[in-house]
């Protein structure tokens, strides 16, 4: 069963709950090497996008997409919402004018996401931020995928590595954001950006779970 | 004439800059304060940003000072949905370097480059001499 808007929906109603579940966490995480705002700036944004959703409900995916990024873009007022907000428009980009997508194309989407936060942030593996927990989702869902595993199966492993790859920024050195003007003193630490991208790959794995589980 | 956009996580701080520095060039220099997030709490805003630039569009160029972190990334998501006047992005510290554009662009011949340079030289801008 392809990928429809209706599942996009469900994904970022989906990720707007956990990331609501879990603002305190990802608030305190910042608190710890950034200025304490990753989880409310997070909560705030994802609510609007859920309010702006049924405007865009009867649109192609690419649109939905584009929505959601402008409207992070415009109500995150920390480094979180140029990074998502670039993610979600260069997904969305990557998507123009389609009404389903496959497998493949959800790794093109994330790919273009990752492209996205890249080119905004200029981050690198290695430094602490949600690239690192981005790159070992896409390389876990790449190889699900090629493995034969069904949609839903992969991006639970994806999911998974982006938990993995968020707990790995602990003993990391920040070299990005405002946690890089700490230096060593960084270290220690969970970075939230990662930990909020691992929450978001979980959204997007029980949406893909959860239409393998109807078909 | 080239136009000076100040950004700040700090509305008040932005604006404070715009005060302090509006000083050197009486009213002749077009500064823009956009600091602060969209309610004006701690932060940055795409929208303020993109609304300083549309108010500076009558320059022949603009420098943008910023603070830290996500100021940068405010400035360039902007950008994307901006096409007026050519905008650089200063990496000299806010109040240091937009003093100096400000002396440089008080020349209305001054070009984006000069006062981009001008801005840059606050880098080394020595305060105590011992």
């Amino acid at each position: 069963m392809p990928i429809t808007v209706e599942h996009v929906t469900h994904f970022l109603t989906a990720a707007a709950e956990l990331i609501h579940a879990h603002r305190d966490e990802l608030t305190s995480l910042d608190a710890a090497i950034g200025d304490a705002d990753h989880g409310a700036n997070l909560d705030r944004g994802f609510a609007a996008v859920i309010a702006r959703l049924p405007t865009v409900a009867d649109k192609d995916i690419g649109t939905v997409l584009k929505t959601t990024g402008m409207t992070i873009v415009s109500t995150v007022g920390g480094a979180s919402g140029p990074l998502y907000g670039t993610a979600f428009v260069r997904a969305g980009m990557a998507l123009a004018d389609r009404h389903e997508m496959s497998a493949e194309d959800v790794v093109l989407a994330l790919e273009a996401a990752l492209d996205g936060i890249v080119a905004r942030g200029k981050a690198q593996p290695g430094e602490k931020t949600m690239v690192d927990a981005l790159v070992p989702a896409l390389e876990a869902l790449r190889a699900a995928l090629a493995a034969g595993r069904s949609l839903g199966r992969a991006v639970q492993a994806a999911a998974a590595a982006a938990e993995a790859g968020a707990q790995a920024t602990i003993p990391m050195l920040a070299m990005k954001g405002r946690a890089s003007y700490l230096g060593e003193r960084s270290i220690g630490h969970q970075d939230p950006g990662a930990t909020s991208t691992a929450y978001l790959l979980r959204a997007l794995a029980m949406t893909c779970s959860r239409n393998e589980e109807e078909a | 004439m080239i136009g000076l956009l100040i950004v700040s996580h700090s509305a008040r701080l932005a604006e404070g800059v715009q005060e302090f520095v509006g000083q050197i060039g009486g009213d002749q220099i077009p500064i823009v304060a956009a600091g602060g997030a969209s309610d004006g709490s701690l932060g940055t805003s795409v929208e303020r940003i993109l609304a300083g630039l549309e108010q500076l569009r009558a320059a022949d160029g603009i420098l943008a000072l910023v603070d830290l972190g996500s100021a940068v990334m405010s400035v360039e998501t902007a950008l994307e949905h901006f096409s007026g006047p050519p905008v650089q992005i200063s990496n000299a510290p806010l109040v240091e370097g937009a003093y100096l554009a400000a002396v440089e662009a008080s020349n209305a011949e001054a070009t984006l480059a000069q006062v981009a340079a001008a801005a840059l030289q606050a880098r080394e801008l020595m305060k105590v001499y011992e």
